[in-house]
């Protein structure tokens, strides 16, 4: 069973249709029970840092969530903020403390100087820094649906798996064995994404 | 690369899709569901919802079309219709959308768009801004479906709603609304020049060049039509191509 982790914020229907569609067992929960009773986690990502994460705390999901993932090493997926939310820290509305499962920070895209807008909203192809199962099948020049105005820096360059370009090097991919994460909304960039899911569903450590 | 967006509008009232001109005389043009599957396979870049009838009363009606849409097309859904509190805004995010759009709420009260912004982020709040000449012949923005002057210049509104913290404007000006001449690139321009998030241009798409003219003249980041592909033989996928064509950076 695929656990959507719920933590109060956010569109996570599309995710969990995303998946159903794929023919997977899904549960959308904020409970440590069951994040603990799951084969696979998913952090699905709309809403801001801090509140997220303070969100994530008081029920107690962080120390769950690590026992499970990195304890345990479940595989798992961050889309988007669920991504945001692995690093050290985060920038968003000050200085936030995140999960530290990868190294690095979240800070705003600095590419306002170019002219260009923020938040980054739409479709951007990617740059593929390394093979990772998770893009297993999918076009080299494929269109992912990105919006964000944070990204991460990545503190290990051996976690990254693909770039995007807008004005800057934009994290959009990560992996961490079996921490996958992403920038762009899967569950949103349709066949190209729906095979993303698919392949992180058929994914075995 | 960032693709520019083509995103066809769904107006909705009593959950059948609509059309209007000049936000008035509307014609019933189909089952949403039904377009927003078309518009899924020919690959538009997003979709945009709205609900000019939406009441706390009857909400349930569109929240059903979000997820039916949302259950079959995995792509960005942007929802707006009478949309006040933050409540209602998490509401609308369950059922399947990725932003919501707030106007009239954002004249009336700009800290909404604050609050909404700081709990869900700033990229999930689209601030739509409607407007019209007034009698004096200057551009005003107006609330409730264009029928409320509010003494609002457009520019100015849209900077201020920037500042309290929109992601994005949805920008319709409703003289040009569903009369196929072209958009406002005059106040589109102003508009995009003056704030550094991404503006979506709305109202008055005649012809396919008009989508290109909105991104190089206007300077918008994404292009709203919605009459083109009802009435005339234009489809989504003509459109991207004759964008293509002309330089723009389009979807595969």
């Amino acid at each position: 069973m695929i656990v959507i982790v719920d933590y109060g914020l956010g569109n996570l229907f599309s995710v969990q249709k995303a998946f159903e569609m794929l023919g997977a067992e899904v549960k959308v929960s904020g409970a440590a029970e069951d994040i603990c009773a799951a084969d696979r986690i998913v952090l699905p990502g709309v809403g801001a840092f801090g509140d997220g994460m303070d969100f994530l705390r008081e029920k107690g999901l962080d120390s769950a969530l690590t026992e499970e993932v990195m304890g345990k090493k479940k595989p798992f997926l961050g889309i988007c903020l669920g991504l945001q939310f692995l690093a050290e820290t985060g920038e968003e509305h000050g200085e936030h403390t995140g999960l530290g499962w990868i190294k690095g920070r979240i800070r705003k895209l600095d590419v306002e100087k170019q002219g260009l807008k923020i938040p980054h909203i739409g479709w951007n192809d990617l740059t593929m820094v390394r093979k990772s199962p998770l893009f297993a099948g999918i076009n080299p020049d494929a269109d992912f649906y990105f919006v964000h105005s944070y990204q991460l820096d990545c503190g290990d360059p051996a976690d990254l798996v693909a770039t995007a370009t807008y004005g800057e090097t934009i994290t959009a991919a990560i992996q961490h064995g079996n921490i996958f994460a992403t920038q762009f909304h899967p569950e949103k960039s349709q066949d190209n994404g729906l095979k993303l899911l698919e392949n992180f569903i058929r994914w075995k450590p | 690369m960032l693709k520019v967006r083509l995103i066809p509008t769904i107006l909705l009232k009593d959950g059948r899709m609509i059309k209007t001109r000049q936000f008035g005389e509307y014609r019933d043009v189909g089952n949403p569901r039904t377009v927003a599957k078309v518009y899924d396979a020919q690959r538009a870049d997003e979709l945009i919802f709205l609900d000019i009838t939406a009441t706390t009363e009857n909400r349930h009606l569109l929240f059903d079309i979000i997820s039916a849409v949302a259950e079959e097309c995995f792509m960005p859904l942007t929802v707006g219709g009478g949309i006040r509190t933050v409540e209602q805004a998490r509401e609308m995010l369950t059922h399947g959308a990725d932003k919501v759009a707030i106007n009239t709420a954002a004249v009336e009260r700009p800290a909404f768009i604050t609050e909404f912004s700081k709990k869900f982020g700033a990229s999930t709040v689209v601030v739509s801004i409607d407007y019209k000449k007034n009698r004096e012949g200057k551009n005003e923005v107006f609330t409730h479906r264009g029928t409320k002057a509010t003494g609002l210049d457009p520019v100015a509104w849209a900077k201020e709603a920037e500042r309290l913290g929109a992601g994005e404007i949805l920008l319709t000006c409703v003289d040009r609304e569903g009369m196929m001449t072209g958009y406002d690139l005059e106040m589109l321009k102003q508009v995009t020049s003056a704030v550094s998030i991404p503006v979506i241009a709305s109202g008055g798409v005649g012809t396919i060049q008009d989508l290109v003219d909105g991104i190089l003249i206007g300077g918008a980041s994404a292009v709203g039509a919605a009459s083109i592909f009802h009435f005339t033989d234009q489809s989504i996928f003509k459109a991207h191509s004759h964008m293509k064509q002309k330089g723009l950076s389009v979807r595969k």
